[in-house]
């Protein structure tokens, strides 16, 4: 393998690994955005994300075949089932402790992560399952580097997302309305903006995201387990605060450029695959000494 | 007894007794007699071993570790008001440094205890000290990247650790020749430290430190405004309950003689974390019933096996909404 | 003697600009007062000079050293205590409790001490105590001590406020709109005990307060500023009758004029 080779590799492992990091840490910096809560639970949505699409596809996939045209609408289905959940949550546990001390809606966050992977753990007997993709490994090869068609639709689909998201946030009455409760929730509700609805909906959409990517997860690595959101939580928080917290394309760019610093960092002679995740939760820790703001967050003084 | 009207006869003799009760009460007043109490408790934990069998005697050694953690942690989740998700890992690093050092440098087990102390404090600086700076939720995820960073070294650094079939043959503790390896030995042991958990916790809630941790959990800003360091004040916080931990963790590596990095995990410090809740946070009491009931409740449900963790999220849950002062009732004023 | 001076001090929120090229001086043993309407900025003077808010640019000097980048507590420590316009007790807490705070920065005793309980340590408590009854008594509500902050009455709180503030041993005092919320009475008190304060403790003043009565009857100085500007400075009878003063209350004589006429359409 020549420098190139290499390097197309691991940028083309980057991108698919920042593709997941992006799409959950896009949820974690909506809801911190809006409600300054960071929702510890979002990591196990990616995961319950997973297990919904895997439960889909099990039945789609006998009337739509394997392959894209089964994946497809069984994601869109498990983004809007998964959604849903999101909002459920927010209602029965965030919504009740909105102005309570900041350490008692953390902690809830805590025992929602738990009650969200152990129901997993305990229905599918803490096993391994395999994602039923049918898709094959099919693509172009560059030099020794070989692309599938699979990892191509992946970014191509997180791009769309990503899209869509975007004109939703700056297009839309809804949009707009977030944004402004991210500025001043009291003068929001005070302009007759359905509080509440609103928060629901930023659970909803970043619900969905994640479960898009624990979808796509499954499809990639093929198998799917109830412990798998739990460094993925941990990562897309990093890609949030890499990117800014609170800032949604911060929230995109950090999870690129952490994936892409993970895949080349492997690459690192004293770093390796072993040492990975050590390598991104050091960097939390840098960054969070040296530019706690991260790269497109703003500095907010605290109103007294 | 100062009722005006006669009561009938029956009621007579029910309020003679009560009578009696109080004027036995003079004797002891509010503060002795929960002295009384205590004592009885103590002697009770004393003498359990003289009648109980191991199997009980292993549960309630069990549990006197988990108090010393709960009252760990409640020193930085109860006193100091910040949230510590990888708890365990200051666990981990007490019973690696008593594990590594008896096991492979021969090292005598009480000469790693001071060993663990400056370990764990190292710790606590390296993670608190940038943190603490920022917004306090910050901390809960820092802690939380650091149990993993912990449990990841712990498995990748074979040579020192073990890897992930952890450490093995660990030095037992003697005391004054007498090598520690019977149950009752080990329930004597944690028993003492659980005395010294709730002495030194006792101390610092009622002392200059302890106010200022409940200034700075009771509004920042203003404590700030008052001259106080809200930094220094919660990474001191952090650095005690780190402490806790690591010699608690030197006592487990002590007693089990083997240890393995998925002891620690990030389940551990939820665990622990669920008993403080359960107690009440800031209770000393509080914190030896959620112990007492987080060890007890599995042996006596033991159906419940994998479902546990399950139970344990939804119970924290609606603790949090329903009772966030915990089951431990609050003193009144 | 100076005992705080304030230069070109600019602070912005999101183009903002809240304090605008700022400069005055508060002399020793003074007392001055800060004036302006609703959202002049003066909080957020007040939020500068103790570190909460970081200037823009501009120079904080207080007893001849330079603060302007001190942390919050470290200038407490120097000497400059302050009370908020919303009341910020530790709510939970006693009131004696509450005003021991203010000698945390006056005291050391650390854990060790804690746990030891040293001969140095008990001696230490007891004095933050005393000192602490010390000033509950100056202001006039020992009595109160054992009660949670919570319970009492809007006006005792604010007296806890004021009786924290002055267990730091502050050499400058800043009182944010102390007389809000006030009676009377209350008031006439609060004139009398910030009198008292500069007399007895020797302490500087320096106070926001919306109360033009209350500010001329104690004020030696006073400075005012509107958008963050200041428009005036001086005696009381000197800004009283500044035209900017006026129209920065008043509204313009024209606009006024405008106003009423729409109303009467
Ligand atoms: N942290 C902050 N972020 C954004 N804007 C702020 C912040 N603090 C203050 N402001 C704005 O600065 C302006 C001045 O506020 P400030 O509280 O200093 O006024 P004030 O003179 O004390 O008013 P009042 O008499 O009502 O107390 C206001 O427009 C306020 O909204
Ligand atoms: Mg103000």
């Amino acid at each position: 393998m020549t420098i190139l080779d290499i390097i197309i590799q691991q940028l083309t492992n980057g991108l698919i690994l920042g593709s997941f990091y992006s799409l959950v840490a896009l949820g974690y910096s909506m809801v911190y955005g809006i409600i300054k809560l960071l929702n510890f639970a979002h990591g196990d949505i990616y995961m319950v994300g997973a297990f919904v699409g895997f439960v889909i596809l099990s039945f789609v996939s006998t009337l739509l075949g394997d392959g894209w045209l089964g994946i497809l609408p069984s994601m869109i289905l498990a983004m809007t089932a998964v959604g849903f959940l999101g909002v459920l949550i927010q209602r029965i546990a965030y919504r009740p402790l909105l102005s309570a001390p900041r350490l008692s809606i953390l902690i809830v966050a805590v025992g929602v992560s738990l009650v969200l992977f152990n129901s997993v753990m305990v229905v599918t007997i803490g096993e391994y399952k395999a994602f039923p993709s049918g898709l094959g490994y099919e693509g172009i090869t560059m030099g020794h580097v070989h692309i599938t068609y699979t990892q191509m639709v992946m970014v191509g689909a997180t791009a769309v997302l990503m899209i869509a998201l975007h004109l939703f946030i700056a297009k839309t009455i809804y949009g707009k309305a977030m944004r402004a409760i991210s500025i001043d929730m009291d003068a929001c509700r005070l302009m007759g903006i359905d509080v509440n609805k609103i928060i629901a909906l930023t659970f909803f959409v970043g619900s969905s995201l994640a479960a898009a990517a624990g979808v796509m997860a499954g499809v990639y690595y093929g198998s799917i387990h109830f412990f798998m959101g739990f460094v993925i939580g941990l990562k897309a928080f990093t890609s949030a605060v890499i990117g800014g917290i609170g800032s949604i394309p911060g929230a995109m760019l950090g999870g690129l450029l952490l994936g892409l610093l993970e895949s080349f960092g492997t690459q690192l002679p004293w770093v390796g695959t072993e040492w990975k995740d050590v390598f991104a939760f050091g960097l939390l820790i840098l960054l969070l000494v040296f530019k706690p703001t991260g790269i497109l967050g703003r500095t907010e003084i605290e109103r007294m | 007894m100062a009722e005006p009207s006669t009561p009938p006869p029956a009621a007579a003799a029910t309020s003679g007794l009560a009578g009696l009760e109080e004027r036995l009460f003079v004797f002891f007043d509010k503060r002795s007699r929960r002295r009384l109490v205590q004592g009885l408790l103590v002697l009770a934990a004393v003498s359990i071993p003289l009648v109980g069998d191991s199997y009980l005697l292993e549960i309630l050694t069990n549990s006197f570790f988990y108090i010393v953690l709960c009252l760990g942690l409640n020193i930085v989740v109860g006193y100091a008001g910040l949230l510590d998700l990888g708890y365990a890992a200051f666990f981990a690093v007490g019973a690696y440094t008593t594990g590594i050092l008896t096991s492979q440098f021969d090292w005598n087990f009480w000469l790693t205890i001071p060993a663990a102390v400056f370990f764990s404090i190292i710790a606590g600086v390296i993670i608190g000290g940038p943190t603490l700076r920022l917004r306090s939720d910050y901390l809960a995820i820092v802690t939380l990247g650091f149990g993993e960073i912990t449990r990841i070294a712990a498995r990748n650094l074979k040579e020192l650790t073990g890897g992930a079939s952890g450490l093995i043959g660990i030095n037992r503790p003697s005391f004054f020749g007498l090598e520690l390896n019977q149950i009752h030995h080990y329930y004597y042991v944690f028993f003492i430290l659980v005395l010294l958990a709730v002495f030194v916790s006792f101390r610092l809630q009622h002392s200059r430190l302890g106010r200022a941790w409940q200034y700075v959990r009771e509004d920042e800003d203003a404590a700030e405004a008052m001259g106080i360091d809200r930094v220094a004040v919660k990474l001191y916080a952090y650095v005690i309950g780190a402490v806790f931990a690591g010699v608690a963790g030197c006592f487990f590596a002590g007693k089990m003689t083997a240890i393995s990095p998925e002891t620690f995990q990030f389940m551990q410090s939820a665990t622990i974390l669920m008993a403080v809740v359960l107690g009440g946070m800031g209770k000393i009491p509080g914190m030896i019933v959620g112990a007492l009931a987080l060890i007890l409740f599995p042996e006596i449900f033991r159906e419940i096996g994998s479902v546990r963790m399950l139970v344990f999220g939804v119970v924290l849950v609606m603790m949090m909404i329903f009772r966030p002062q915990g089951i431990w009732p609050e003193r009144r004023n | 003697m100076r005992i705080l001076q304030v230069r070109d001090l600019a602070l912005s929120f999101g183009g903002l600009n809240v304090i605008d090229r700022l400069s005055f001086d508060v002399d020793e043993g003074s007392i001055v007062s800060l004036i302006g309407p609703n959202g002049a900025g003066k909080t957020s003077v007040f939020n500068c000079l103790t570190g909460f808010y970081k200037a823009d640019s501009g120079e904080i000097r207080f007893m001849d050293q330079p603060v302007t980048k001190l942390k919050p507590h470290k200038i407490t420590q120097k000497g400059m205590a302050r009370t908020f316009q919303n009341l910020r007790l530790f709510k939970q807490m006693t009131v004696l409790e509450n005003v021991m705070s203010g000698m945390h920065c006056r005291t050391r005793a650390g854990a060790l001490g804690a746990v030891l309980r040293s001969g140095s340590q008990r001696r230490e408590e007891a004095h933050i105590r005393s000192v602490a009854q010390e000033c509950l008594e100056f202001v006039g509500i020992l009595a109160l001590k054992d009660r949670l902050a919570r319970n009492l009455p809007y006006g005792d709180q604010r007296r806890v406020e004021w009786a924290r503030a002055l267990a730091t041993r502050p050499r400058l005092l800043l009182f944010d709109e102390p007389a809000a919320g006030l009676n009377y009475d209350e008031k006439e008190r609060l004139i009398g005990l910030i009198r008292r304060i500069r007399e007895e403790l020797g302490i500087t003043i320096f106070l926001i307060e919306h109360d033009m009565g209350l500010v001329m009857q104690i004020s030696e100085k006073v400075v005012v500023i509107d958008y963050g500007k200041k428009i005036a400075e001086g005696g009381c009878d000197a800004v009283q009758c500044d035209p900017k003063v006026i129209e920065a209350y008043l509204g313009r004589e024209d606009e006024e004029g405008a106003a009423d006429e729409r109303n009467r359409s």
